[in-house]
């Protein structure tokens, strides 16, 4: 059961090299001339940039909430980690209106210096690759402040104080101890943050970046090329590839240093009344430009909306849509999840082992890729079954997977499935395998031991689980706007259809409901965070 | 070993620290003095306070009141504070605190920042020499194993030339075979290097085997300081008696510097009231085996070989609980035997009761 799960995983990775070695000769020279390379460096770019972004922001932040106290810092503490209910595309989105040249921000700007119109004065156009990095970059940089801070509050403390009687001065530690040891932490949290960004499509797009990303989607919507776009996803799935063994090897090492003991908590030093308020108000920059900023425009534009012209029937039934698909795909994704980590508890050994890694896979391959992937085998299964359905039946099925949104759920299992397994075996890893040993000899077979043991222990971890998956699933844009049913709309699809057409209408509703569903696990983390300090 | 054997000379003296954390008084009016070259052992059970006033020693914790001098120079009290890092006080972490992302032998030569590049090298390079652990100087910590890793933090916290090093259970952290060959050859180094030290450690074994003097705390507060001989032979208190040997609490009352108990009369050191009621404290090892119609009957309740020594639990006569007795005599009794006993007056202490 496990292997299929992993063959089915690992089936869209394939078929991308497989499409991608038999695609049309004379396509692969037209791209290597003119799409790759610009698109490449484009691409490299913005990972580069947003590498650094997200580094600086994520330490800093980290190592301000965790050796410094002062009045606000609780708090600061689980705002920091808001951001991350702020999907790229919705930040780009509502940056584009807040900085739009006549809009409400560069209007107070101007009236402030005495200018009356944009000709006179105006900021340089976020529409750039530097709007576009600035931007990922404080949606993105929790990734590397969890990881950092984590490392921070179980190693830091009693390394510092052994740095302190050896001779270093408090404002030595940060370079000398913190930030050597946090290293590790920081390529996790750096290289989860550029998988995100490899991901993202809306915010190159409307932004006018041209990554591998947009240049994968416009190929197949465009050109209906689709080994041209199995091609240049492949590309992209060496960076991945490059990206999962920076962060694996990063997280071998931070398994060294973890075997170090805890003894104490970090004990952060009190800051005066102006030390503390600055460092509050630096703390609050990132939160600011991440969150509340762009949280407050939605807020207000779709109240505005909303005062105006109700809910649209369209946006209810699409809602709608987002949850059942949601909702499935998480169903699915959570059993599938559950089987790959319990075959890999109850079977230890390489082929279980295998299955569990090959599951993984998607967690860092961008929906794009993936949804390529699927397309290949899917489409030309879908036209087998038309056809044989035609020959016997006489009627047409037309393309019954992707119509039905079967091969979306297909996506959403692929990308999400890590998040699932890992929850899942997190959850199991707290039960101890002498229980599953009892069980087992007071009677009960695999299954059973499952039922009674193993979900009741671990319900709580496989929710959190559930909750990832469900709230990814709603967010996720690149892949529904590939695989989605003809003329079905999400929430998130909705938002990319008005921001492309640069209409601004109900745009703003669906993008405020998706930050608010995504705060959900932003809040649990922050729960999580303050029980573990 | 010229230039590396002296720990720079300074007693160190703390005189009345206190410390709270919220409701709990972890240290309360804490003084005692250590002369140069002396290795003190702090000693207690968890939670009394012991690493606490370590760590305010070292100047990773601030106390709340009190003072602590360095060579006669106050480092900390009445609104004065050294920073740690200028203190020069080493200081071995209980969990060893090597910096992961550097080897044995950058962490060795992380205290050495203030000498030029070359002299760090060769005074790391002699310290990792003395210590023996040559072969491990590029190994990476998670390499190492846990008596390695000891021997690191040693070397590590010995490389500025502290003028004093401080221990936080420096042992606990090795299995118990390894424990005591890391112990002496640490301590004949230290006491080579003629090293003052404080260890904090919860065993009273080697409490009393390493520490010229003992300092006995329990709930923040110093019950007795002394030599080892001492501490075990005349303790100051009940609890400072069973800290170090399990003793047998038979009650009695005092007459004329007596105690008369169900097991006979002994002398009491201490000075008690007329008539008052006492305890009499009969360490287990102070029973002898007597020849049959002398001494006291006694019967054979459980017996446990160990070895070097028999444990036996007894019975005797006008004592509710069986009692303990150890022996090297090899006496190979059943439960149920029965024995005759004399107690050995020299193994008798007496505290007032309650």
């Amino acid at each position: 059961m496990a292997g299929v799960i992993a063959l089915l995983v690992a089936t869209p990775i394939l078929a991308l090299g497989w499409e991608a070695l038999h695609g049309s000769g004379d396509l692969w020279p037209h791209l290597l001339a003119f799409v790759l390379p610009t698109a490449l460096a484009q691409t490299l770019t913005l990972l580069f940039g947003v590498g650094i972004l997200v580094i600086f922001i994520g330490t800093g932040a980290a190592w301000l909430v965790t050796a410094y106290d002062f009045p606000g810092r609780g708090m600061l503490e689980w705002a920091l980690l808001l951001p991350l209910a702020v999907p790229t595309y919705i930040i780009a989105y509502a940056y584009l209106d807040i900085l739009h040249p006549i809009g409400a921000f560069q209007g107070v700007i101007r009236a402030v210096l005495g200018y009356s119109s944009p000709r006179e004065f105006r900021l340089p156009d976020i529409r750039s690759m530097t709007g576009c990095i600035i931007l990922l970059g404080f949606v993105l940089y929790p990734y590397v402040y969890i990881t950092t801070r984590a490392m921070f509050l179980t190693q830091a403390a009693n390394l510092v104080e052994a740095a302190r009687t050896l001779g270093t001065r408090r404002s030595g530690i940060f370079w000398r101890v913190a930030l050597p040891l946090a290293r590790p932490a920081i390529a996790v949290g750096v290289s989860l943050a550029l998988m995100e960004a490899l991901n993202d499509i809306g915010a190159s797009e409307f932004l006018g970046v041209k990554t591998l990303t947009v240049s994968v989607y416009t190929t197949w919507i465009t050109r209906s090329d689709l080994p041209g776009a199995a091609q240049i996803a492949l590309a992209m799935l060496f960076l991945v590839i490059a990206l999962i063994v920076i962060e694996r090897r990063a997280r071998r090492r931070q398994r060294y240093s973890l075997t170090v003991q805890r003894s104490r908590s970090f004990a952060p030093r009190k800051l005066g009344r102006f030390m503390g308020s600055s460092a509050l108000f630096f703390g609050l920059i990132p939160v600011l430009i991440g969150f509340v900023a762009p949280a407050s425009y939605l807020a207000i534009e779709a109240w505005k909306r909303f005062h105006v012209a109700g809910l649209s029937g369209q946006l209810v039934s699409e809602a709608r849509n987002t949850i059942i698909m949601s909702a499935i795909a998480t169903a699915v994704v959570l059993a599938f999840g559950v089987t790959v980590a319990y075959a890999a508890r109850l079977r230890p050994g390489w082929f279980s082992a295998v299955c569990y890694r090959l599951s993984a896979i998607g967690y860092a391959a961008p929906g794009t890729v993936i949804a390529i992937g699927i397309l290949i085998p899917v489409a030309a299964l879908d036209r087998f079954i038309d056809r044989s359905v035609i020959e016997w039946f006489g009627f047409s099925t037309g393309l019954l997977l992707i119509g039905s949104g079967a091969a979306l759920i297909y996506a959403y299992t692929v990308r999400f499935l890590a998040i699932s397994a890992g929850g899942a075996e997190t959850g199991f890893s707290r039960i101890p395998i002498s229980f599953d040993q009892a069980a087992r000899s007071l009677g009960r077979n695999a299954t059973g031991t499952f039922r009674n043991v193993h979900l009741p222990l671990s319900k709580t971890a496989l929710a959190a689980a559930g909750l990832l998956v469900f709230v990814d699933c709603m967010k996720e844009l690149p892949a529904t706007l590939l695989l989605r049913p003809l003329n079905f709309e999400t929430l998130a699809t909705h938002l990319y259809g008005e921001a492309a057409r640069g209409s601004y209408e109900e745009a703003s509703i669906a993008a405020l409901a998706i930050v608010l569903i995504g705060t959900l696990p932003v809040i649990i983390l922050a729960r999580v965070g303050r029980q573990k300090s | 070993m010229h230039g590396f054997a002296e720990t720079a000379a300074g007693a160190l003296t703390l005189e009345h620290i206190s410390r709270r954390f919220g409701e709990t008084l972890a240290l309360d009016d804490v003084s005692f003095s250590i002369v140069p070259g002396e290795i003190i052992c702090l000693v207690g059970q968890s939670g009394c306070g012991k690493s606490s006033l370590l760590r305010i020693i070292a100047g990773v914790d601030t106390a709340d009141s009190g003072r602590i001098l360095l060579g006669g120079i106050e480092i900390a009290g009445n609104g004065r504070f050294v920073e740690p890092e200028d203190r020069n006080i080493g200081f071995v972490f209980q969990d060893y605190a090597l910096f992961p992302h550097l080897t044995v032998e950058e962490n060795v030569e992380f205290g050495l920042k203030k000498l030029p590049r070359h002299q760090a090298r060769e005074r790391a390079a002699m310290v990792i020499a003395r210590i023996g652990i040559e072969a491990l100087a590029k190994r990476y910590p998670h390499t190492l194993s846990g008596g390695e890793q000891q021997r690191v933090a040693l070397a590590r916290a010995l490389a500025p030339k502290p003028r004093i090093l401080l221990m936080d259970e420096p042992f606990s952290n090795l299995d118990r075979g390894l424990r005591e060959r890391v112990r002496e050859e640490t301590v004949t180094t230290l006491r080579a290097l003629g090293t003052t030290v404080i260890m904090v450690t919860h065993d009273p074994e080697e409490a009393l085997s390493v520490g010229d003097k003992v300092v006995l705390m329990q709930k923040g507060r110093v019950v007795q300081i002394s030599t080892g001989y001492d501490i075990y032979d005349h303790p100051n208190s009940l609890y400072a008696a069973e800290f170090f040997c399990p003793f047998n609490k038979i009650p009695g009352i005092c007459r004329n510097g007596v105690i008369e108990t169900a097991l006979g009369a002994f002398p009491a050191a201490l000075d008690l009231p007329e008539g008052s009621p006492a305890l009499a404290c009969i360490r287990p090892q102070a029973f002898r085996l007597a020849s049959p119609g002398e001494g006291l009957p006694a019967r054979v309740v459980r017996c446990s070989f160990l070895g070097e020594i028999e444990q036996l639990a007894i019975e005797m006569e006008g004592v509710t609980e069986p009692l303990q007795m150890r022996t090297t005599d090899r006496i190979e009794t059943r439960p149920g035997d029965h024995l005759h006993l004399t107690i050995d007056p020299g193994g008798v202490l007496v505290f007032p009761q309650g």
